[in-house]
């Protein structure tokens, strides 16, 4: 990876004036910013407000209209097979067979990523200790309970060990505890070195990132730590600083 | 191809999971081949008739016995007055009258002339037809045996029914069951296997993935052209082996073009499902949108000679009836390559058409 740094801190996604234009109507607007090795960027907005176009263009599923942006140190724009590689992705629907095994669904995007039968088995191993759910590995997705299902989510995401993880609204419908640890999975994989980068439309989640940016009407309006932001906003709380910015929307969500 | 062996074999655990599936696709053709091969059939078997017989002579009595002995017919009752006929009809009981004048033996051997009335309920045109026309050639038949020395020069038509001599309306439904059965497990199963991941979400997951979406396409229909081969199978080893149906022609070139039929349906399973995302809406566009017109306008159920010109037109461009053509022509008819190159080239076309436009319009929604 030819990663570029910034002030002695590894570059793992950069974009430059990234747009994207359906039309008239202009999705993402020129938004500029860099996320570091382990980061944790929260990146936030109203619905509608153009998060999930850029997702789509940083994870190669979508090509920008203008403008640039380099994921794990490849162009988004030309090498979207090797960003592809690179990234896991995790959706707020957890995105599990359920009429698979937890160790079939552990098998199977393991094997999509092209992992040899060995390290998958290996790996399967580890995940499922890590988990606490060996008892549970030839039990099918759907006897899951969601929240045990949303860890498993997120370690299949990340067991082909990425350098960035996105996670869509990972959190939605799942019971504060759980939240909880949830999180602390974030952390640990961010302290592995794996870059998160999290949409939510939590505001105690927000609090939880490193560096957040929030999204409003196709461009980014404030970005930095969550402490930064409530100074800068006048704020004592996230939420706050969310719905002095989202007020100004001219855009309805969807 | 490590990644292609993980995703087919996810496909199996989908699909052999489900019991419902796993209903859809083996039963649905037994079923089918059974319902049509043994219920609903227009063949005419044993159909009640009454006769109404005024001269009551040997020669007469013959014939009705030939009538009654044919496998078509059961002599039901003998009627006394012509008052009688209009009752028996009312009641249901009988489809067709037979009436024979009096001195039918004597005009016959005098004058080589009688007129037999046949009056049928018509109230069902397609059976009456059927029944005077099986009825007529008995009577054909019957004068034949007896007077050929005796009769003077007279043009009689001969008859005879090409390839399908019984008349079997399994030469005709076989065609069209692998036709249904071929656009179901295709058409449907595929579009709505598709679907699926996309309701689940997992569909973004795996276009996030380095999984080519080409080979996303490929694997998720590649269970399905092989289901398809089973169906296939199994509905010709059902229509020889059960339905005493012979396949004339080369079973080599039936089964490759059977496949190519295949592949035609599962193109447009794969357009069905790039235009929706939910999987009610994939099963409705299937049903309504392909598997009504192919019963419709196939030539399975209705002759399109017999359709307004607008609707001969459309029914050209459904696949199924170029597939009907071709199943006829080699499995009945016995015909080779020959015969049907202009009907594989149409559907060779549309095949190709669908596949491109399928495959554009699925990388059209990523970028």
């Amino acid at each position: 990876m030819n990663n570029t740094t910034n002030n002695g801190r590894e570059v793992v996604i950069s974009a430059t004036n990234l747009t994207k234009q359906f039309g008239d109507f202009i999705a993402t607007n020129a938004i500029s910013f860099e996320v570091y090795k382990g980061e944790i960027f929260g990146f936030l907005g109203a619905n509608g407000a153009g998060k999930t176009t850029a997702m789509k263009m940083l994870c190669g599923l979508s090509s920008p209209s203008r403008g640039s942006a380099t994921v794990a140190g490849f162009d988004v724009s030309t090498e979207s097979e090797k960003i592809k590689r690179n990234i896991g992705y995790m959706s707020q629907k957890f995105s599990l067979y359920e009429d698979l095994t937890v160790t079939e669904n552990i098998r199977f995007y393991a094997g999509i990523y092209g992992l040899s039968i060995p390290v998958i088995k290996e790996k399967t191993n580890v995940l499922l200790q890590q988990l606490n759910m060996e008892s549970q590995r030839n039990v099918l997705v759907k006897a899951l309970p969601l929240g045990w299902k949303q860890k498993l989510a997120f370690s299949i995401a990340i067991i082909h060990d990425p350098a960035v993880v996105f996670l869509d609204e990972p959190t939605g419908g799942v019971d504060p505890i759980t939240r909880r640890e949830f999180w602390e999975m974030i952390y640990s994989a961010a302290n592995r070195g794996t870059t998160a980068f999290v949409t939510t439309h939590y505001m105690d989640e927000a609090e939880y990132c490193n560096r957040i940016s929030i999204m409003v009407d196709g461009k980014i309006e404030a970005l930095g730590t969550p402490s930064d932001l409530k100074k800068e906003f006048n704020s004592v709380t996230m939420d706050d600083v969310f719905l002095k910015l989202a007020r100004n929307a001219k855009r309805i969500g969807d | 191809m490590k990644q292609f062996r993980a995703f087919i074999k996810k496909e199996w655990f989908h699909i052999f999971r489900d019991r419902k599936t796993v209903f859809i696709l083996f039963g649905m053709p037994v079923m089918q081949i059974l319902i049509f091969g043994f219920a609903l059939t227009n063949e005419v078997k044993n159909a009640n008739i009454a006769v109404l017989d005024y001269s009551k002579d040997a020669k007469s009595a013959e014939l009705i016995h030939q009538i009654d002995a044919s496998r078509y017919f059961d002599v039901y009752t003998s009627l006394k007055t012509s008052s009688d006929i209009d009752r028996v009809f009312k009641a249901g009981t009988v489809k067709m009258v037979m009436v024979i004048p009096e001195n039918f033996t004597q005009n016959l051997e005098a004058k080589n002339k009688v007129t037999i009335q046949l009056l049928a309920d018509a109230s069902d045109p397609n059976l009456a037809t059927t029944l005077v026309n099986y009825a007529s050639s008995i009577i054909n038949d019957y004068q034949k045996q007896y007077f050929t020395e005796k009769l003077p020069l007279v043009v009689t038509p001969e008859i005879r029914m090409l390839y399908n001599p019984q008349l079997k309306g399994a030469f005709n439904f076989v065609p069209g069951v692998m036709a249904m059965v071929l656009m179901l497990v295709s058409t449907m199963m595929t579009s709505i296997a598709i679907v699926r991941e996309k309701e689940l979400g997992t569909m973004e997951i795996l276009l996030a993935s380095p999984l080519k979406p080409l080979l996303i396409i490929i694997s998720k229909t590649i269970p399905y052209l092989f289901l398809s081969l089973i169906n296939i199978s199994t509905i010709l080893l059902l229509s020889v082996f059960v339905l005493d149906l012979p396949i004339n022609g080369s079973l080599f070139l039936l089964v490759s073009l059977s496949m190519l039929f295949a592949v035609t349906c599962l193109s447009l399973g794969i357009l069905i499902s790039s235009s929706t995302n939910s999987q009610q809406v994939a099963m409705l566009i299937s049903l309504m949108g392909l598997f009504l017109p192919t019963i419709m306008l196939s030539g399975f159920m209705f002759p399109i000679e017999n359709m307004p010109l607008p609707m001969q037109f459309i029914s050209n461009l459904v696949p199924a009836k170029w597939y009907f053509y071709i199943v006829k022509d080699v499995m009945i008819k016995g015909l080779g390559f020959a015969a049907i190159w202009k009907e594989v080239l149409v559907l060779f076309g549309m095949t190709l058409f669908f596949l491109v436009v399928s495959i554009k319009k699925f990388k059209l929604r990523l970028s």
